[in-house]
């Protein structure tokens, strides 16, 4: 089944990556920059670059954050990708900014972290098994850029942590609120999969139904001699090669 | 435990990659979607797009150019070059970056750097300096591989600094302290210093390891050497040495003098945590099935 996103556009950041990735895995990809953007899609994707203070702000001022509450009452799946995700929480320490308040908690700023902001590749660690990193090692590295990460009232609602100093929580779950604190459309292979389990759950789909549209390391590794030489195939192509 | 990142640098004019010496004397090395893929594809935990000449020609950066790189690869792009304002680093980031260089216009009104942090976080400000030796061993001319490694960040001639920051495209010097400037640069907001040791840049003659030392003493934000890699041992030296966060490498890898992987796995030998080609340990889901 393909899955429509409403990727949310609040006039900061990447979003052709996480839309390119989403769209290559199959989803109905379109944009949100109004409130009457969002509709009833069946996931939306709030990306993350950007502080929180102006985020929520400019999320207000379109008017997305109340359509974006009306879509999740409505029973829309909620994916948010680092600030997407400490968004959800009740309040930030960077900005002393209010959220979206759906997951009790606050962001803080990681502590007794050995250089900020925590940029580049670590490992997340699985703490209970999820769809959400369904078929990855329980370790396994992907990419961050933050200085901030949240901190649940209910720990029951991480899925995985990262250690960079202390530990800090790099994913959440809460019914139909996802949540990562890394950049999976950034994360190459291991990215790519864990955005199409996301859309493997909101599909209600078995996970492992959508191939990897990429080559990666791996692949490289092992011959792939037929594969192209521009990186990006068309999805299905390598399941059926391999 | 954050991995140490190796980045392969796309210098480009004119819509192609090219790699010069010292900034002059520019070859050509190809499309930068088609090596950005190719670099993603051997393990490249982020690829670095520089607008070379956007600068000293006075206009933005190349966002085509950009766009179809960042279609190409699902690993980081950091992009500088061009970029003056505001608008220009959204512009950027609206073309596929996930953060932005600024260096020139950074130097010429430092308060660029205030405003880009306040509106886009911290995280995505990255402050590209330049930087020349302006004394003593290893100063331009000089580009002796071990010379400049002893010499403290303060030589014993002079008062002045030891490296300059130099801007448009290495075209034009200021005086200003290079390790004071990257100080200012942190406070002011940015997330990362990339920093190049022009007199090193296309060298291969290995990173100016005392640059890197001063700087990365001096600031708490993760620091990326740039200049002179020639071996998966500059590399190493960089990290274990200089302290550098990431290390930063164009010609070796455009040539094939040297392969990302096998960089990778010289970091991973001297016991620097790095992103290993994984083993074929667990089932990769475009091939379970």
């Amino acid at each position: 089944m393909s899955v429509s996103v409403a990727l949310v556009d609040y006039g900061a950041g990447n979003l052709l990556s996480i839309g390119q990735a989403l769209t290559l895995l199959g989803a109905e990809v379109h944009p949100a920059i109004r409130a009457s953007d969002v509709g009833r899609p069946d996931l939306v994707v709030v990306p993350g670059v950007g502080a929180q203070g102006p985020a929520m702000r400019r999320l207000r001022r379109a008017g997305l954050a109340g359509a974006l509450e009306r879509a999740v009452a409505g029973g829309t799946w909620y994916l948010g990708i680092c600030l997407g995700m400490q968004l959800l929480f009740e309040r930030s320490e960077e900005d002393d900014s209010d959220g979206l308040g759906w997951i009790p908690g606050e962001t803080r700023r990681i502590p007794s972290a050995p250089r900020l902001p925590h940029v580049g590749w670590n490992e997340v660690e699985t703490l209970v098994p999820h769809p959400l990193l369904d078929g990855l090692p329980r370790r396994v590295p992907f990419y961050f850029v933050h200085s901030y990460a949240p901190a649940p009232v209910d720990r029951g609602v991480v899925v995985a942590t990262t250690e960079h100093g202390g530990r800090f929580v790099s994913a959440v779950a809460a019914g139909r609120l996802l949540g990562v604190q890394f950049h999976p459309e950034k994360s190459g292979p291991e990215g790519l999969h864990v955005l199409a389990n996301v859309l493997d759950i909101v599909a209600g789909e078995a996970p492992g139904g959508r191939p990897i549209p990429i080559d990666g390391p791996v692949a490289a590794g092992r011959g792939a001699p037929d594969g192209p030489r521009d990186g990006v195939q068309p999805a299905g192509r390598r399941g059926a090669a391999d | 435990m954050l991995l140490r990142r190796v980045i392969p640098c796309l210098d480009v004019r004119d819509g192609r990659v090219v790699k010069g010496t010292r900034f002059l004397d520019l070859v050509d090395e190809g499309d930068p979607a088609e090596l950005a893929a190719r670099y993603a594809r051997e393990g490249a935990d982020e690829i670095c797009f520089l607008d070379i000449t956007a600068a000293v020609e006075g206009r933005a950066t190349l966002l085509g150019a950009v766009e179809r790189t960042a279609r190409q690869a699902f690993v980081p792009l950091t992009v500088g070059g061009g970029v003056r304002s505001v608008s220009d680093m959204r512009a950027v980031l609206r073309a596929g970056a996930d953060r932005v260089a600024v260096n020139s216009a950074a130097v010429a009104d430092p308060s660029l750097v205030d405003r880009c942090a306040r509106r886009f976080g911290r995280q995505c400000v990255v402050v590209s300096i330049d930087a020349r030796r302006t004394r003593g061993p290893g100063a331009a001319g000089d580009p002796g591989r071990h010379a400049a490694d002893t010499s403290a960040g303060r030589g014993a001639d002079g008062d002045g600094p030891a490296w300059q920051v130099v801007v448009q495209g290495g075209r034009v010097a200021t005086g200003r302290d290079a390790v004071a400037w990257a100080v200012e640069a942190a406070e002011r907001g940015a997330g990362e210093i990339l920093l190049t040791s022009i007199d090193r840049d296309g060298t291969r003659a290995g990173y100016d390891l005392a640059l890197l030392g001063a700087v990365s003493r001096a600031v708490s934000v993760p620091v990326v050497a740039s200049g002179g890699a020639g071996s998966p041992a500059d590399l190493v030296a960089a990290v274990l040495e200089g302290g550098a966060d990431a290390v930063l490498a164009a010609s070796i890898f455009h040539r094939e003098l040297h392969g990302i992987a096998a960089v990778k796995r010289a970091m991973a030998a001297a016991g620097i945590p790095v992103r290993l080609v994984p083993e074929d340990d667990w089932p990769r889901r475009a091939t379970a099935r």
